[in-house]
């Protein structure tokens, strides 16, 4: 079980303090979703529930959505926050059945099945629905459904498109500034009482001008590439194929990108090929004026290297949203004022909960309305 | 030129120091044990006073230095500064516009992505080792948000322009509308407060800025508004400030300045949703060099009878 999920279970009784509630802004994309590996769960803020909706949705000839486990979202926001005057939810888990079971006797009623990335969508689970037409995920990540069955059974699959790019982006350049300008550990410093007894603290450095060096120009790298421009710095990248129409410098190998940036940032997903992506060869390129940002996964980066690399000073300083074997966190960066960390919660935002669980509904409700589905996932290949 | 004196009203930097000591006769004022004994002392050896954010050039100090000819600020603020008192005597001012522009941008954006992303929380949360099987709030999204710029200079051009990449929609208040700008103009204070999400105060402190972020204005920003000052510590009412975040009626601040720095309201530090510097708009090597080489650049430039670099007065 993801360490989502346990967190999330606690976090569904204590007080949420959101700084701002802004109303949602749906969020539509006609083009296939890049399959990306993020730990992504949506939620929904809860629509208002009129008597006539409540009426229409007692009524059994709505068509049936399974839900296998409860999402992230039913915990946090509770188990409206996802409803639809098109369809209705069949919820598994609150069945004394076995799954199996459960699922025969439900066989044909069953046309969608939404997953938060919780629940695998396994080929035995779709062999059990001879009527399933989709599955919809709040998810980035696809790992957990079987997308070769899903092929096979001429079934549609529905993602979590670019709509947390922006979070993740935000997030990157978040640590990047903080990193350079020492914003978290000055804050430290003032909240210890440091500034009136010590003094002035020391100067950081500059973010205009720097070269930063995307890994992935997917659209997270992208998004990064187009706030960061704005704050004056040159943009470089690697990513499997150069990008014809971008205005950004391509190098053909992440040491070469490494050598001529003053900041990496990796936005590209993990898999066989970018596992340590970012190993001693690449960290001694970036330097020790270097910085090095991660929002993407622990695993592309060799953290053993890493940690060695900041603890000898051999690199300028690190913002790391995610790390080889969370929750874990190697100590040594404890001590460390040039690395920020964060609990892997990237794209953790209350708006993008929303927007998500709007656009799970949108793709559900298109799929029931026989229309396009908003987020498609390519099973091709 | 090392028989001109000149006063360095505070330590600001050591490199700006070393290289005034090597050019000219420099005094350290914050060494001088009996300040109104050394004025009275040297008031006929002092030419130029180079002032910063903390310490420039007030009345009494120009009265008290009659052959006073320039004051050269190691800032682009000038509230520290008697400017009518020097126009009147004939004595130039010159301070570092330009240079620290984009620095003090950059921080005014870390700082609302620091508050809304919980960026100095989150740290000490997985620092404290609670990272287990712990939770963590959901944070709020910056990128859409609504921005607000008291004064549209180019610092609060600069601003909007980063913030703008992150798609958030911008308006302003100004002493008068500007017409070549798109964005969307509120003639006061309140009014933009009330119509924007995160509010950055951007402007000259001046008499009539002293306290343009008041109760009204706290108010109207609301328990879900977040205000950002990188401008000066006396154009928010502080005592308002600190009673609106701990009663919750403010969403959140980033504060890179305070009105009797360096002393900071303790109130604020046990604050999850305030992010506290120790003014460093522009404090980085790269832009700190530059302030000082254009201190340098300019007081050289009196000296020799040549056109100022960078002149207010």
């Amino acid at each position: 079980m993801s360490y989502l999920h346990h967190k999330l279970l606690h976090l569904h009784q204590r007080k949420r303090r959101n700084l701002i509630n802004t109303t949602p802004h749906p969020r539509r994309h006609h083009h296939t979703a890049h399959i990306q590996d993020a730990p992504v769960k949506g939620a929904m803020k809860a629509t208002a529930m009129t008597s006539e909706n409540q009426s229409r949705h007692s009524q059994s000839d709505l068509p049936y959505v399974l839900i296998l486990k409860p999402p992230p979202s039913f915990l946090l926001f509770g188990d409206h926050f996802l409803d639809s005057s098109k369809f209705q939810y069949l919820k598994a888990y609150e069945s004394p059945l076995p799954l199996p079971q459960f699922l025969q006797e439900h066989a044909q009623s069953v046309q969608a099945i939404f997953s938060s990335g919780l629940a695998p969508v396994t080929a035995e689970t779709i062999r059990l629905l001879p009527r399933l037409g989709l599955v919809v995920t709040t998810s980035q990540g696809l790992n957990h459904i079987d997308l070769t069955e899903c092929r096979r059974r001429g079934i549609a699959v529905a993602g979590a498109g670019t709509i947390l790019s922006a979070d993740c982006a935000d997030s990157a350049v978040g640590f990047l500034i903080d990193v350079l300008r020492k914003i978290s550990a000055a804050n430290r410093y003032v909240k210890q009482g440091l500034w009136s007894s010590q003094g002035a603290y020391p100067l950081g450095y500059k973010l205009g001008g720097k070269r930063v060096g995307i890994v992935g120009l997917g659209s997270i790298g992208t998004e990064v590439a187009k706030r960061l421009d704005a704050f004056g710095c040159s943009i470089s990248y690697n990513s499997r194929s150069k990008k014809p129409l971008v205005p950004y410098t391509f190098y053909p190998n992440v040491v070469e990108l490494a050598a001529n940036c003053d900041a990496l940032i990796i936005c590209c997903a993990l898999t066989d090929e970018t596992h340590h992506l970012i190993n001693k060869e690449v960290l001694s390129a970036l330097g020790k004026d270097g910085v090095i940002i991660n929002i993407a996964r622990g695993p592309i980066v060799d953290e053993k290297e890493l940690v060695r690399c900041l603890v000898k000073g051999e690199i300028r300083g690190a913002g790391l949203d995610v790390f080889e074997h969370e929750p874990d966190v190697p100590v040594e960066l404890f001590a460390l004022d040039n690395v920020v960390m964060s609990p892997h919660c990237a794209v953790l935002t209350t708006e993008s909960f929303e927007d998500l669980g709007k656009l799970m509904v949108g793709n559900i409700e298109a799929f029931f309305s026989n229309e396009p589905l908003l987020t498609p996932v390519s099973l091709d290949g | 030129m090392d028989s001109i004196g000149v006063l360095m009203a505070c330590p600001m930097n050591s490199y700006l120091e070393q290289q005034l000591d090597k050019r000219f006769k420099l005094f350290r004022f914050w060494t001088v044990p009996d300040k109104s004994l050394f004025l009275a002392s040297n008031k006929d050896s002092i030419q130029a006073v180079v002032g910063n954010a903390s310490a420039g050039a007030d009345a009494e100090l120009v009265e008290a230095l009659p052959k006073l000819e320039i004051v050269a600020s190691f800032s682009v603020g000038l509230d520290k500064i008697d400017l009518a008192k020097c126009k009147e005597k004939g004595i130039r001012v010159t301070n570092t516009p330009d240079v620290l522009t984009e620095d003090v941008a950059d921080l005014a954006i870390g700082l609302m992505l620091a508050v809304l992303r919980k960026l100095c929380e989150s740290d000490r949360y997985v620092r404290s080792g609670k990272w287990k099987k712990g939770d963590y709030v959901l944070t709020t999204k910056f990128t859409g948000k609504e921005v607000g710029i008291i004064g549209l200079g180019r610092i609060g051009m600069a601003i909007a322009k980063r913030a703008e990449a992150f798609s958030c929609p911008i308006s302003y208040y100004s002493r008068t509308k500007k017409p070549e700008i798109n964005y969307k103009y509120y003639p006061s204070v309140v009014e933009l407060a009330a119509h924007c999400d995160i509010l950055v105060v951007a402007c000259p402190l001046t008499k009539e800025t002293h306290h343009i972020v008041n109760r009204d204005v706290i108010n109207a920003l609301g328990p879900k508004g977040v205000l950002i000052n990188i401008g000066r510590g006396p154009h928010v009412d502080e005592p308002e400030l600190v009673s609106a975040l701990v009663e919750h009626r403010l969403g959140g601040a980033g504060l890179d300045v305070f009105e009797n720095e360096p002393y900071v309201p303790e109130e604020l530090f046990g604050l999850d949703n305030v992010v506290l510097l120790p003014h460093v708009g522009s404090g980085t090597v790269e832009t700190r060099e530059a302030m000082a080489d254009l201190v340098i650049g300019n007081l050289e430039a009196h000296f020799q009878k040549k056109p100022l670099l960078t002149p207010v007065v």
